[in-house]
């Protein structure tokens, strides 16, 4: 074998029943790529259960998954071509299986997405899709598949790729090949189809070459995880591997997030031929550093430019694949890179059906198989980057209990964030971002929020009522329409928090959580707000059904700074 | 990095994470050439340490050649090594006559969970492969199992981006499988590379070498004329027979190994 081959990892999804088994199974029969006595044996496993043969049960090697026909669990098969080596890799289609779906898809650089011609888009092919777009495998092939079912017509073909295509694009997911094929007959799977003439693209065994592997994770920003620290002998070893970038003896570097500055002086090795000075992307690794620190597991070693995040709220899209659903005021267990931290969810912002790409908004849960936007805060801070800039670094996994629970990316920067800051009064709270500042940001030619110190407020604290972008009165309330809430500040002190209904006018301004005058003057005005809100029967919680221009005034007590860069030379961030 | 740079570096991180997660842990070596590789990984992840036992579990029936190159072995690496007979079952006569499903559940499988009761392991690290048969292919790397060391196979937990099953009830412990993702021709390519020590059974004789190596009344030789590493790696490339074709114990049912390895066995 010639070990300077690649390997490129590709998984194949879809709808139960569309064929992704039979697809990976005659393809391996194609090629020769399976072992002597695989056929037979699946030969005499259909005899004994008097069914046709499938080339599924190459790959369905569980008794239960040959018995009912299904796949269970994600299976991992390898074969070559003459370019390079393959992991294929096999996912259930059951909805009840999505959590091996994900384990199988998680590890993959591409994908097949299987759709069954005749039967067309299901569920499980857009939610299929959907995962890939948030596993941020961007690489994708659609085969359409049991093209003999449908007298391998091009115009249905056509109209399942616009379909798909359409889906498909609203996730930022752009399939790079759609293929007609049908695996049982192994049409177009290792070799060109004749019942296609229409067809003038590759067989899926030429297209799968096609696929490019991605480069250069060495000349990324470095990031090394602290695994371990190891003390065998009289060296001193903080063992790990460089998810990016790339290590030099005599490096200087930044160790996150409690910021120390050392240099490299060691490159460990125990077998000779494993000696180097540079180490990079994918190695695991041992080095000793000149300044002896207490370092431990979780932190990260970056160059001193190009540091991580090191923040304890952000923004993140998540699947759950949890038993019991993700909620509020409960405990969970956060695992990012080598770091493990508590974790709670601040906000639920949307939870996303995946099959519709409906969103509902005020969504207290996140049940199984839900996708969602979350704001989350871990107990310490953590460092990490943002998806879109690392994947290695800015994906992680929950824990609830003992089980792994859900996967997600970091998508969230601080301008994104909702809750800043916080009154309190024993059970009840309130988000406020009053305290914000915002600014026209030049460079970017828009106006930016820029979050103030989180901070909670109790009964009686005094709060910053006058900042470099607002000026607030010493008397004034604040109404937070998601809680039904308002808050009333007398003499810049925090003095109570009352419900909404019962909450009488009292001749002071009233802002909104975001520090917008709400135009009223009197108790009478009061009244008609009130009386407006009430047409609603549900009021919708990010959307009060409240004309925002009639009754809302941004800069009544605001105004917008502007400054030359970016925010955090202008006001001090949260992260 | 090439090929088997890649597939070195993912087990270190595997066995690393192991090491740092459980306070009690071993490792299975069953002498062959797998966990022979997964011994000199260990010594590359720990800079020449093994910082944990060695388990085998000897059945009495293994091949003599085995035994002599385990105990040789064992005391040039300095090896903490626990060999575990389970007397119980051979006092009352067990043996690959009294059928070879319930022989191996026996004196390996239950042989091993004896270990794993007296020592408390809360992980144990095996040389498995997922391209040696099909209920290994389905295996995670961190694989849990209950007090009886049973694996519920049909709801495996979800494993994604490196970051594994480390939270379980007491009781349960974890198989981790540092090799899970190497293949046959993998391991002899690493083997030649790395110059690694074998027992010679692999290496053919008057004709006839093994494949894969296990008990002797169960286990059958090949025909072969490979008498090096790099002589046995063409051999495999040019097969198309299964590696574990002359374990007689995967061919006594078209579900043996998932059967057994429910139970607990390796």
């Amino acid at each position: 074998m010639d070990i300077a081959r690649e390997t490129l990892n590709i998984v194949v999804v879809g709808h139960v029943d569309h064929g992704k088994s039979t697809v990976i199974g005659r393809l391996l029969y194609d090629t020769k790529s399976l072992p002597e006595g695989a056929i037979e044996k699946v030969k005499r496993i259909s005899r004994e259960k008097g069914k046709p043969f499938e080339y599924a049960y190459l790959l369905d090697a569980f008794e239960e998954e040959q018995k009912q026909g299904i796949t269970i669990d994600t299976t991992r098969l390898q074969f070559q071509t003459a370019k390079r080596d393959y992991v294929i890799i096999d996912a259930p289609g059951h909805k009840e299986f999505l959590k091996n779906m994900i384990s199988g898809a998680a590890s993959a650089e591409a994908a097949l997405l299987i759709i069954d011609a005749q039967e067309g888009i299901q569920e499980q092919s857009r939610r299929h899709g959907y995962i890939l777009s948030l596993l941020g495998i961007q690489k994708v092939y659609v085969l359409v598949n049991k093209m003999d079912l449908i007298d391998y017509s091009r115009d249905k073909f056509n109209q399942i790729k616009q379909e798909m295509n359409d889906f498909l694009h609203n996730l930022g997911v752009y399939p790079l090949k759609y293929i007609p094929v049908a695996a049982f007959f192994g049409e177009n799977i290792a070799h060109p189809s004749d019942k296609m003439p229409w067809y003038q693209g590759e067989s899926l065994l030429t297209a799968i070459d096609l696929f490019e592997k991605e480069q250069g994770l060495e000349n990324k920003p470095l990031r090394f995880p602290i695994q371990d620290v190891y003390k065998f002998d009289s060296r001193r070893i903080i063992a790990g591997r460089i998810e990016t970038g790339t290590l030099q003896v005599g490096d200087e570097i930044l160790i996150s997030p409690s910021n120390k500055v050392t240099k490299v002086k060691s490159i460990e090795y125990w077998a000779d031929r494993d000696k180097r000075q540079s180490v990079s992307a994918g190695m695991s690794v041992g080095i000793t550093v000149e300044d002896e620190f207490f370092n431990q597991r979780g932190e990260f070693i970056s160059h001193v430019h190009n540091a991580p995040f090191s923040a304890d709220t952000f923004k993140i899209n998540l699947f759950w694949m949890g038993r019991q659903a993700l909620v509020k005021n409960r405990e969970y267990k956060l695992k990012l890179a080598t770091q493990e931290v508590e974790c709670e969810i601040l906000s639920i912002v949307k939870v996303v059906d995946a099959t519709t790409l409906a969103a509902a908004e005020n969504a207290e849960r996140v049940k199984t198989n839900d996708v969602a936007e979350v704001v989350l805060r871990s107990k310490k801070k953590i460092c990490f980057d943002e998806f879109k800039n690392n994947q290695h670094t800015g994906r992680f996994v929950i824990v609830d209990g003992y089980d792994v629970s859900g996967g997600g990316i970091i998508s969230g920067l601080v301008e994104q964030i909702q809750t800043t800051g916080k009154f309190v009064k024993h059970e009840l709270e309130m988000a406020v971002n009053c305290f914000d500042e915002y600014f026209f940001v030049r460079a970017e030619g828009a106006v930016k929020r820029a979050a103030g110190r989180a901070r909670v407020f109790h009964i009686g604290d005094i709060l910053p009522a006058v900042g470099k972008t607002y000026e607030y009165p010493a008397d004034f309330d604040v109404w937070d329409s998601q809680a039904n809430l308002v808050a009333k500040i007398r003499k810049t002190k925090l003095q109570d928090l009352v419900p909404w209904r019962e909450y009488q006018y009292e001749a002071v301004p009233l802002l909104d959580t975001y520090g917008a005058a709400i135009l009223i003057e009197s108790a009478a005005d009061l009244a008609k707000l009130k009386g407006e809100l009430d047409l609603g029967a549900e009021p919708d919680k990010e959307h009060p059904p409240v004309p925002a221009d009639k009754w809302f005034k941004f800069t009544q007590y605001r105004n917008i700074g502007y400054t030359d860069t970016d925010l955090t030379a202008a006001c001090e961030y949260h992260i | 990095m090439d090929h088997l740079d890649r597939l070195e570096a993912q087990s270190i991180f595997i066995l690393r994470e192991a090491y740092k997660k459980f306070g009690k842990l071993g490792m299975l070596w069953s002498i062959g050439k797998d966990s022979t590789v997964l011994l000199w990984l260990a010594k590359k992840a720990f800079f020449g340490h093994c910082p944990f036992p060695l388990i085998h579990v000897d059945t009495t029936y293994k091949i003599p050649e085995m035994i002599t190159f385990r105990d040789r072995v064992a005391k040039e690496y300095n090896l903490d090594l626990i060999v575990h007979i389970n007397e119980e079952a051979l006092q009352e006569g067990m043996g690959p006559e009294k059928g070879r499903l319930v022989c191996c559940k026996a004196l390996k499988t239950d042989g091993l969970q004896q270990v794993v009761t007296k020592y408390e392991f809360e992980g144990l690290i095996l040389g498995i492969r997922r391209d040696e048969e099909g209920s290994r292919s389905k295996e995670r790397v961190f694989s849990e199992r209950n007090k009886d060391s049973e694996w519920d196979y049909t709801n495996q937990p979800p494993e994604l981006w490196d970051q594994f099953k480390t939270d379980f009830p007491k009781g349960n412990h974890i198989r981790v499988h540092p090799i899970l993702h190497w293949n046959e021709i993998d391991i002899w390519s690493y083997i030649a590379r790395e110059k690694i020590p074998l027992v010679d059974l692999y290496f053919a004789k008057n004709g006839k070498r093994y494949r894969s190596l296990g008990c002797a009344p169960c286990t059958g030789q090949i025909e072969s004329t490979a008498t090096s590493v790099e002589e046995i790696i063409e051999e495999l490339k040019n097969t198309t027979v299964s590696e574990r074709a002359g374990r007689a114990q995967d061919q006594e049912d078209s579900y043996a190994m998932q059967k057994l390895r429910k139970d607990g066995y390796m």
